[in-house]
């Protein structure tokens, strides 16, 4: 089943109590900075610590196959063919040919030209999302970043992961950062009244610190984000289990204020099968069991697939399985 | 005042660096009269998955390696045994026993045998390589490859010679190695592995663990990752190797088949124990008008 596209949380109570906390840059600015600081040396700490736990046998299974269905099967070149994302998306619905118990993945993310090519292939079975706002760097002008959105839904896109401006964040043009994220997501809307799940990449490897993650977090969800995302895979360092942690305690918070429930994305760098069961260690942990759904959660990946493949194939086979007998992506 | 010994416990050579166990077990090396000697690692399934990753990973490099590189390289090898006789020799006549004159044979012959593969590198393609005459305008001509990654199961009693014999004709043509050594008598193998970190061998292109083949040689033969195994660590034991065979045939592994027991190590080789882990590769060129 793919995970359902949620309606608009826009109209929540709970939200409405921070109107006035984004009505003003002053305003916006106090509440930012007035979010408690991240122990940088306990953040670490506790990532490091929950990713000790050891998963084996029948949760091992369960996790990896959750993982699979978290998977955005991403490809984001410039070499992108559309021959290429057609065999990504040929893929994504059916990640383990030989094996019809495998669990199709999440989403295939490419960029906003590539939407038609892939929607052809998976229909409504798998999500499409789009990148735009002039990913990777998000150096535009406005009516570009919009032009961009509006084209990738039109094209047919399930979920449209933007970039913010870091720039303007890290100058402190917090209400910019703001409004843009609500334009987009107002670009977002369709003919009908739905709206493309609105993702919102924070590049953490450029915020430069953890409380800088926690304020971009905060303010992608009072802007009307439905996901927060680490990063665009482009930049290093990209998702590591500290900035999630922050993230995910970011998001539980923000429930526990508004009422809103907000997805995770972490992307980039999460490789192996046993990193991304310390994701969902986490998860469980920190956000909660309810975030642990691909409605929820999501990695951003490319070649952690193929590695959840190989140990999903080592579980089910009794012995070590091999790269080659899995598709290059 | 008697000095205290330093008790060692010595660790695995995975990827070109010394870890301890993923299990974090180790047991107890006995010398040829049951006398404690030195703590081994003993290597899990988890080494040997650790162990095939770096050794795929170190295929690439190795094999694009120009033959006469690799023969400069096993000639290193040599050189580098040479220098640190005493301690092979010293290890020899603990794990296998006999006068300390036997033992510095059987280094010399081990030696002699490095320099003798290493003389292979770039002369096997001239022996069992070939220009096919076919009736076409074309040349044909073949030429051996290695095959991959290459399971090695080293022999149980001659710890050092035997090692060499079964590691040195699976490197030279470009494979890359995991090794399981002797289980009673690991000590030369580690020292060996010491010799290979600091001779310009790249890490990964020999991985050697110390433990007992029976429970890590299905996990290698099994290993979809892996284009080969010798079995020879497993000679005798019929059941084991038969049982070793079939799950190699899964992924149509090469596999040089245990003998019934521990051959004669000081003669000759034949050019099987190189050319069983090579796959031959037939050119068709047409020829130019």
């Amino acid at each position: 089943m793919p995970p359902t596209v949620s309606t608009d949380q826009g109209s929540s109570p709970g939200l409405a109590a921070y109107a006035d906390v984004t009505a003003s840059e002053t305003s916006l600015r106090r509440f930012l900075h007035g979010l408690p600081g991240v122990d940088q040396v306990g953040a670490e700490a506790r990532a490091a610590q929950l990713g000790t736990r050891s998963i084996k046998t029948t949760a091992k299974a369960h996790a990896l196959d959750l993982a699979i269905t978290m998977v955005d099967l991403t490809t984001l070149e410039g070499q992108d063919t559309p021959g290429k994302v057609r065999a990504l998306a040929n893929k994504a619905l059916r990640p383990d040919p030989a094996d019809p118990t495998c669990p199709s993945v999440a989403a295939v993310c490419v960029y906003g030209d590539m939407v038609a090519d892939v929607k052809a292939v998976v229909g409504d079975n798998v999500n499409v999302a789009a990148v735009a706002t002039a990913f990777p760097s998000g150096r535009a002008s406005m009516e570009i970043k919009l032009a961009d959105t509006r084209d990738a839904v039109a094209a047919g896109a399930d979920e449209i992961d933007m970039v913010i401006d870091r720039g303007a964040f890290l100058a402190g043009h917090y209400l910019q950062v703001f409004e843009e994220i609500v334009a987009v997501r107002e670009a977002c809307q369709r003919a009908d009244g739905t709206h493309a799940h609105l993702k919102v990449i924070m590049e953490t490897g450029e915020l430069q610190t953890y409380d800088n993650v926690r304020r971009a977090s905060w303010l992608s969800m009072l802007a009307g984000g439905d996901f927060i995302k680490t990063s665009t895979g482009k930049v290093q360092p990209a998702a590591t289990l500290p900035v999630t942690l922050v993230m995910l305690e970011a998001v539980r918070d923000f429930r526990e204020a508004t009422g809103v429930q907000i997805g995770v994305k972490p992307a980039g760098g999460i490789r192996t099968s046993k990193d991304a069961i310390k994701y969902l260690v986490m998860v469980n942990e920190v956000a909660g069991p309810d975030w642990l759904t691909p409605d929820w959660f999501r990695f951003g990946a490319s070649t952690l697939l193929n590695e959840l493949l190989m140990q999903r194939t080592k579980l089910t086979t009794g012995r070590y399985s091999g790269p080659d007998y899995f598709t290059l992506d | 005042m008697a000095r205290i010994d330093v008790r060692k416990t010595y660790k695995l050579y995975i990827g070109g660096a010394f870890p301890r166990s993923e299990s974090g077990h180790s047991y107890e090396v006995q010398d040829s009269k049951g006398k404690f000697v030195a703590n081994a690692a003993l290597a899990s399934r988890k080494d040997v998955r650790d162990a095939v990753v770096a050794a795929r990973k170190a295929f690439p490099g190795w094999s694009s390696r120009t033959a006469y590189n690799r023969a400069q390289i096993l000639y290193r090898i040599a050189e580098v045994m040479e220098d640190r006789r005493a301690q092979f020799v010293q290890a020899v006549q603990q794990s296998e026993g006999g006068t300390a004159a036997a033992a510095g044979r059987q280094v010399d012959e081990a030696i002699d045998r490095l320099v003798w593969y290493a003389g292979w590198a770039d002369k096997l393609a001239q022996v069992v390589g070939n220009a096919n005459p076919v009736a076409g305008p074309f040349f044909n001509h073949s030429a051996p490859e290695p095959t991959g990654v290459v399971g090695v199961l080293a022999p149980q009693s001659s710890s050092l010679l035997g090692l060499v014999s079964v590691v040195a004709p699976v490197i030279v043509t470009g494979n890359t190695a995991v090794v399981v050594s002797s289980y009673s008598r690991p000590l030369p193998a580690v020292t060996f592995s010491e010799v290979m970190a600091t001779s310009d061998v790249p890490g990964g292109v020999v991985n050697v663990l110390t433990g007992d083949a029976a429970p890590l040689g299905p996990w290698l033969a099994a290993h979809m990752d892996v284009n080969a195994i010798d079995l020879c660590g497993v000679a005798g034991d019929d059941e084991l190797s038969t049982a070793l065979e079939v799950a190699a045939a899964d992924n149509l592994k090469r596999v040089r088949r245990a003998p019934a027991a521990e051959p004669d190590w000081s003669a000759d080789p034949a050019l099987s124990t190189m050319t069983d882990f090579v796959e031959t590769k037939t050119v068709w060129h047409p020829i130019g008008v």
